[in-house]
């Protein structure tokens, strides 16, 4: 016990004197994350919108959307190593645009993999949740289908608001993917939750203890905005 | 009377195998106020549907004002802006008073949207929750706004589908007469979906009656209630049809 509130005392050292290499690490973690969570929103909060206004969704699309949140984020890091290897299918074309492994790009793709069918699937279903009589009403008033998709987004705004954040949740605490396709490369690639592992491994706990308290207040940021968005909506 | 709106011919709805409506021949006029009465499933929700052009007929036409309405052919947006539908529930946004009022004037991109929607509630007299948000209000005052919401746009046709059904008698009132006054300062045509018979007697200029889809008919409000040509008719404004 007393360990653990001498690491918890220098973990706060560690933050309030900005420690270049934790902040560093905390930078890398941000941009990853906040990177993969706008990709996957900018392109997934309006295709589930579009698919929960679809008269008839196409099944196919949805299934694939479940299966995309069920595959282990490590799979999904496995592909993105694949593709992107030298010698994999698309490393091997040595385009210029394809980040290299073991770059913050390639843990983006990864991430962006990971976050985008959560988006789509918890849009879709906040925006069915929205009252048919409301659809039925907004286009009575003469919106057109895009004036309607805007409209019934609105309205279901504080679901969409928690896919976004528990995305953003799922990505800052993230292991597996990162560490195999970023490589927990030292002032690079290293993230707070890969820079965790190694520290623990070599025994730095209070440093270890830093970051998993970081990882904790990150995620508390990101609820208490949850929570200030979800009261101040009327309705 | 004016020369008519909307010419109805030969119009099914058909859901699977149900056939909600079916109305051979319907003018409404520019100006009138038509009611509409008939029992629950009677097919009066969804005659308003295919007037508001929200879902096309199975078959047959609706003409509004020389532009055609069919199975094939969706209205266009310009023709569905001049109507508009306040329906049993007020379906308000999750919005302040005000910007519900606005909306439909935001949605046509409309110059003056605030002052208009001002407007608009006070017609229906509660200028003074506009900042107010509209999970606040109480059923009447929900509905008024819903009312007021429609009435900002100016609508040439105002379809309302049995807007007044779970109100106090004040509330009401007042939304007759907020609509009856609308009328006569804009001259648009109504038709106004209502269970209540008193309601049409007060409110139109002619009822319509239907039954499993059809307008079995359609007189001057007079005429409908003192002298009606159907043996149904009859016996639903008599009150020995059970519904
Ligand atoms: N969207 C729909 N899908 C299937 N059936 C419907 C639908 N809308 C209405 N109906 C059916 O059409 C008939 C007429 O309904 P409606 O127009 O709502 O009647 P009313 O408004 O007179 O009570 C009813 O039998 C109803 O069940
Ligand atoms: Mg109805």
């Amino acid at each position: 016990m007393q360990d653990l509130i001498n690491a918890l005392g220098a973990a706060i050292r560690l933050l309030v004197s900005f420690d270049p290499v934790l902040w560093g690490i905390i930078g890398v973690s941000m941009r990853m994350s906040l990177t993969a969570l706008a990709i996957s929103s900018i392109v997934g909060i309006p295709l589930g919108v579009w698919m929960g206004l679809r008269p008839r969704r196409p099944r196919w699309l949805t299934a694939l959307l479940y299966t995309g949140m069920g595959v282990p984020p490590v799979v999904l890091g496995l592909l993105v190593y694949v593709f992107l290897s030298r010698s994999g299918v698309v490393g091997s074309l040595n385009l210029e645009w394809i980040p290299l492994l073991f770059t913050v790009e390639a843990m983006i793709i990864a991430q962006t993999l990971r976050a985008f069918p959560m988006v789509v699937a918890l849009t879709l279903s906040s925006v069915l949740a929205v009252d048919a009589a409301v659809r039925l009403q907004v286009r009575a008033l003469g919106a057109t289908e895009f004036q309607l998709g805007v409209a019934v987004l609105r309205e279901a705004r504080s679901g969409v608001v928690v896919a976004m954040v528990g995305g953003f949740a799922a990505l800052i605490s993230e292991v597996g993917a990162v560490m195999l396709v970023g490589g927990n490369v030292a002032g690079q690639t290293r993230v707070l939750t890969t820079a965790i592992v190694l520290e623990t491994g070599q025994g730095n706990f209070d440093r270890a203890l830093a970051l998993g308290f970081v990882v904790l207040v990150l995620a508390f940021a990101g609820n208490l905005l949850l929570a200030r968005l979800q009261t101040s909506s009327h309705g | 009377m004016a020369e008519p709106m909307y010419a109805l011919s030969g119009v099914l709805k058909r859901y699977g195998h149900k056939t909600a409506v079916l109305v051979e021949r319907l003018d409404i006029c520019r100006g009138e106020v038509l009611a509409l009465v008939g029992p629950s499933g009677a097919g009066k929700s969804t005659l308003l549907r295919l007037l508001n052009f929200l879902e096309p007929p199975t078959s047959g036409h609706v003409d509004f004002d020389g532009a055609r309405f069919d199975a094939e052919t969706p209205m266009a947006l310009a023709q569905r802006r001049r109507v508009t539908t306040v329906f049993q529930r007020p379906a308000l946004l999750r919005m302040s008073v005000r910007d519900n009022v606005a909306y439909g004037l935001r949605l046509r991109g409309e110059a003056g949207a605030g002052s208009r929607a001002a407007d608009a509630l006070r017609q229906v007299g509660l200028q003074d929750l506009a900042r107010s948000g509209a999970a606040t209000l109480s059923g009447g005052e929900a509905q008024r706004v819903a009312l007021a919401r429609a009435l900002a746009i100016a609508p040439e046709v105002l379809l309302l589908d049995e807007p007044t059904a779970n109100l106090d008698p004040a509330n009401v009132r007042l939304i007759e007469a907020a609509v009856l006054e609308h009328r006569r300062a804009r001259g648009c045509a109504c038709v106004w979906v209502t269970h209540n018979l008193a309601q049409a007697r007060r409110v139109a200029d002619r009822v319509a009656l239907m039954l499993e889809g059809q307008l079995v008919e359609v007189a001057p409000a007079a005429e409908f209630f003192s002298a009606p040509k159907d043996p149904r008719t009859a016996a639903f404004v008599g009150g020995e049809m059970v519904w």
